[in-house]
């Protein structure tokens, strides 16, 4: 089906003299069906949005987005569903990409979690996780009267998203059924809707991790410097080391912080994200890490741990 | 300066990259319940070292509590993504895996043997190069495995691996296997599968899977990966003539129209001629923009974006085309499989989206369906879900199009019902059922605008939709006087009158309904065609009928009025004594008390009658008329 030629083929096909830079063709195939859904969203909605979650896979989709509408901008605003505890340095990055691209960037706090004093430390992941993410994401999507949400999750992140589809339907209630899902065929998406009810499109289900690694080398995309090893203060609870990244963060009796060398895999709120150990502090050190790596990288999320199916039932609620 | 420009590219570390181009397979694994396509799957991600420690930790605790092999890995618990699927120790729906070796990646999907299997076969097979059928070397090839092999052969699929399972129930026998091989051989050519490796198995231990089985000797062939990783099912798709759906028409600025999809087919280059279809315009390639900058060519698979020497009227659902013309066909024959669990139902609408195209298309004769254990072409009324047929389909716009077997993306189609939504079919363009494909829609000497010209009045649809009793007619006939008294020309189509002539012959089902907006939508467009302002008063419930109302006149030339009187209000009035009639339960089906009426998402224009006199609201459709220019 897809017939994008080979790196060797299309650099000569480019006839330019000098040595000639190898094309992933890999890459560009993916890279090509996920502009091709990209379109497809912008063409058949009447009011999209992209999640931008600020970590690698938003940084990935958000370059997406640029090139597919280029020389245009992306005809839809990204929206950022801000807990108040992801780590200052993923807040300063998202202002400042947002301000470099000049696109309309939507922050939404649930205000009610804000004034319950809803807190990861003394609530618990779940709930918390439920009130500042979930229902967060529910308000800012009906308050606006989205129709489409764009998100960055893929398929090989877990077995429920394994099942999900590339466009996924969710009710007026935004539940996902996972027994009762449209079937997906070629290249063709069902994007009829309900009055209320809304579509969860991802453009990033046929990527792998490294593929989103490698992708970000080859195109030199901007990350959040967290993602790189330095020397970071952590504490290290419940075998996790927990960056101390402001002074809401409560120690317990003798817990000090440690300055060690770490960087994150996947990045959320800074209370429930663990870092690793290591000194890679370039992209290419990363994706050598990566390839050695024994652990998937939702091993560092705290929030999918509670139990097999917690991803499949934070889904069915409405969670991306 | 464009995102590109912008970008740059990080040349230095392209090492890793180089190494790891790996190419793709994507492949869909099939077999009856308990052939152990699950356990076949999980072995080949477990093998390929592509689990982590971590997920390995999980399936060693899962299998303990969840699992059906004694505590043993299960590692059907890999693929088993769903809580019920993991709670009853089936397979739902299509999961895809990805995993690699050192030769190739692959993506997986893995479908289910039981419920639903047509259905969730034929969405795995949609985008598969090839397929791993599984047996029980104890059953060998049974009605499943011909069932399977059938609808595989039906998307297309034509490079096969059967993978003989349990090859340790029947003591390796060596003569059993080459007895299953034969009888398969025998199907696959019937049905042109042209490709098949047979391979003897035990997916749960792993013989013939990466590692050849030293319990059979015998065997001489490759095991599963070493096969995988050496097919070659390249179909070239970029050596047919160029087919670009498009997709989004990129208005960003006024010096730059671009033409966005990804290639169907075929290559492209800067200056080559193209025409668009069905509109037949030619004109010539200006510009080629593609994710890694702007190119001199570009071929099939890559999304890109294309100017056009010419300015020539190209929009979302058009083709673009050059080498050959591709056909056009307004009636078409094709194999559906059947996805709902609503019956097709002859002579019904549905929504037909192929490529980026949308249209109506009302299924105008089931020709046969096929038994599928037999593959005997019986004769048949209707449809039932996961059931195979071949029909005659009737569309309200001319299609571009290619056969599936000559073009998988140009020649297939999903049918979609309009009022549920749900996706009812997947279907595989056979042929055009009209003999001159390539016909051109006839230009005619006086267009539209000559006329539009001639009456000083820009034509254009007035499409009032609302309840019964909500005044649609009543502000209709206003606007109708009140265009008269401007000196307009116009013409008011009202759906109780028109019920008596032209639609006599329809009833109030869901699919003479849609039939009674279709004809209402032509004959208003032909009113447009002869330079009128075409007033309709129709109920017309459904939203997605509108649309299509919508989808045969030019842009900006519907206008949808939303008269939005409450029901409340609309049952209070009822002038024509119609809600007492529903309401005592003489009127089954009456719109707004049990059948549904979508309301217009954003309308041009909303009239609520009990805020607003109907004289008030003929005068905001008068303004609203000439603020845009209309008169």
């Amino acid at each position: 089906m897809l017939d994008i030629p080979t790196g060797a083929d299309s650099a000569l096909r480019e006839g330019a003299g000098g040595k000639q830079r190898h094309v992933a063709s890999h890459l560009r195939r993916l890279e090509a069906e996920s502009i091709h859904i990209l379109r497809e969203t912008a063409a058949e909605f009447r009011k999209p949005v992209m999640l931008y979650s600020i970590g690698k896979d938003s940084s990935v989709l958000l370059h997406l987005a640029m090139k597919a509408f280029d020389p245009g901008k992306p005809p839809f605003p990204l929206l950022h569903v801000d807990t108040t505890w992801k780590f200052r340095e993923m807040i300063a990055f998202r202002d400042r990409r947002a301000r470099e691209l000049g696109l309309d960037l939507i922050v939404h706090t649930n205000n009610d979690g804000l004034s319950q004093g809803i807190d990861p430390f003394t609530h618990g992941s779940a709930r918390y996780t439920d009130v500042m993410k979930t229902q967060a994401l529910r308000q800012a999507l009906d308050f606006h009267g989205f129709d489409a949400a764009i998100g960055g999750a893929r398929r090989d992140e877990e077995k429920s998203r394994a099942k999900e589809r590339v466009f996924s339907h969710r009710s007026a209630a935004h539940r996902w059924d996972p027994k009762n899902q449209r079937p997906e065929l070629w290249g063709l998406y069902n994007t009829r809707l309900a009055p209320g009810e809304s579509m969860r499109v991802f453009p990033l289900s046929n990527w792998t991790e490294i593929d989103v690694w490698d992708y970000i080398l080859l195109e030199d995309i901007p990350i959040v410097p967290l993602y790189l090893a330095a020397s970071r203060p952590v504490v290290e609870r419940d075998g996790a080391l927990i960056m101390v990244d402001d002074d809401r963060m409560p120690l317990q009796p003798g817990e000090a912080p440690q300055w060690r060398s770490v960087r994150f895999r996947t990045l959320g709120c800074y209370p429930l994200t663990g870092a690793t150990s290591s000194t890679a502090a370039t992209l290419p050190e990363i994706v050598q890490e990566m390839m050695a790596s024994r652990t998937s990288e939702r091993q560092g999320r705290m929030i999918d741990r509670d139990s097999p199916a917690s991803m499949e039932r934070k889904k069915a609620e409405g969670y991306f | 300066m464009s995102y590109h420009e912008a970008s740059t590219i990080a040349a230095a570390d392209a090492p890793r990259l180089e190494q790891d181009d790996r190419p793709t397979l994507r492949f869909v694994t099939c077999g009856s319940v308990d052939d152990g396509k699950s356990t076949l799957v999980g072995r080949l991600l477990y093998d390929s070292k592509t689990l982590l420690d971590d997920q390995l930790d999980a399936l060693a605790s899962e299998s303990k509590t969840a699992g059906t092999t004694g505590g043993d890995l299960d590692f059907a618990l890999l693929v088993d993504g769903l809580q019920a699927e993991r709670e009853q120790g089936i397979t739902i729906d299509v999961a895809y895996r990805f995993f690699a070796t050192k030769l190739r990646r692959f993506i997986v999907a893995d479908t289910p043997g039981h419920a639903q299997y047509t259905r969730n076969m034929a969405t795995g097979a949609s985008n598969a190069d090839l397929a791993v059928v599984l047996v029980d070397a104890r059953k060998g090839v049974i009605t499943q495995t011909r069932r399977h092999s059938h609808i595989l052969s039906l998307l297309g699929i034509r490079h096969v691996v059967l993978a003989v399972n349990k090859m340790d129930l029947i003591g390796f026998d060596g003569d059993r296997f080459a007895c299953i091989t034969a009888e398969y051989l025998t199907l696959a050519g019937q049905l042109g599968i042209s490709q098949v490796q047979c391979i003897p198995v035990v997916a749960p231990d792993g013989d013939n899977i990466v590692a050849a089985s030293t319990r059979m000797p015998w065997y001489e062939g490759p095991t599963i990966t070493a096969y995988l990783e050496s097919v070659d099912v390249a179909g070239d798709a970029s050596q047919q003539p160029f087919r670009l759906p498009v997709q989004w028409v990129s208005r960003p600025h006024a010096n730059f129209r671009g033409f966005c999809g990804r290639i169907a087919s075929g290559t492209i280059a800067v200056g080559d001629a193209v025409r668009a279809q069905p509109s037949g315009h030619q004109t010539r390639i200006a510009r080629i923009l593609t994710p890694a900058g702007e190119r001199n060519h570009a071929r099939s698979g890559e999304s890109i974006t294309l100017t056009l020497a010419d300015e020539i009227d190209v929009s979302r659902g058009d083709v673009l085309t050059a080498a050959s013309a591709a056909p056009v066909s307004d009636q078409l024959a094709a194999h559906l499989v059947w996805f709902d669990g609503e019956a097709m139902v002859a002579g019904r609408r549905y929504l037909l989206r192929c490529g980026t195209a949308s249209t109506g298309a009302v299924i105008t004769e089931l020709k046969h369906r096929i038994a599928i254990d037999t593959m005997a072409r019986e004769s048949a009324t209707t449809l039932d879900v996961n059931e195979i047929g071949y029909v005659h389909l009737d569309l309200d716009r001319p299609l571009v199009f290619e056969a599936y077997r000559d073009n998988r993306e140009m020649g297939s189609f999903i049918l979609i019902d309009p009022i549920s939504h749900r996706t009812a079919a997947a279907g595989m363009i056979d042929m055009s059922l009209r003999r001159a494909t390539n016909v051109h829609w006839q230009r005619l000497a006086v267009d539209k605008s000559v006329r539009a010209r001639l009456k000083q009045q820009r034509p254009c649809v007035l499409w009032f939709t609302g309840l019964s009793g909500a005044g649609k007619s009543t502000i209709a006939n206003l606007v109708d006087s009140r265009l008269a008294e401007l000196g307009r020309h116009a013409a008011l189509l009202d759906g109780d009158n028109l019920r008596h002539g032209i639609n006599r012959d329809l009833g109030f089902s869901n699919a003479e309904r849609t039939e009674n907006v279709r004809r209402v939508a032509e004959i208003a467009g032909l009113f447009v065609e002869a330079g009128l302002i075409a007033l309709v008063a129709l109920i017309s419930p459904f939203r997605s009928e509108r649309e299509l109302a919508r989808q045969r006149l030019a842009t900006g030339e519907f206008i949808e009025i939303h008269v939005a009187t409450p029901l409340a209000e609309c049952e209070r009035r009822d002038p024509k004594g119609l809600y007492r009639k529903a309401r005592s339960g003489q009127l089954p089906a009456f719109t707004g008390i049990d059948h549904p009426y979508e309301a217009p998402l954003a309308p041009d224009i909303t009239i609520d009658t009990s805020e607003m006199s109907s004289e008030a609201a003929c005068e905001r459709i008068i303004r609203y008329l000439r603020a845009h220019n209309y008169l």
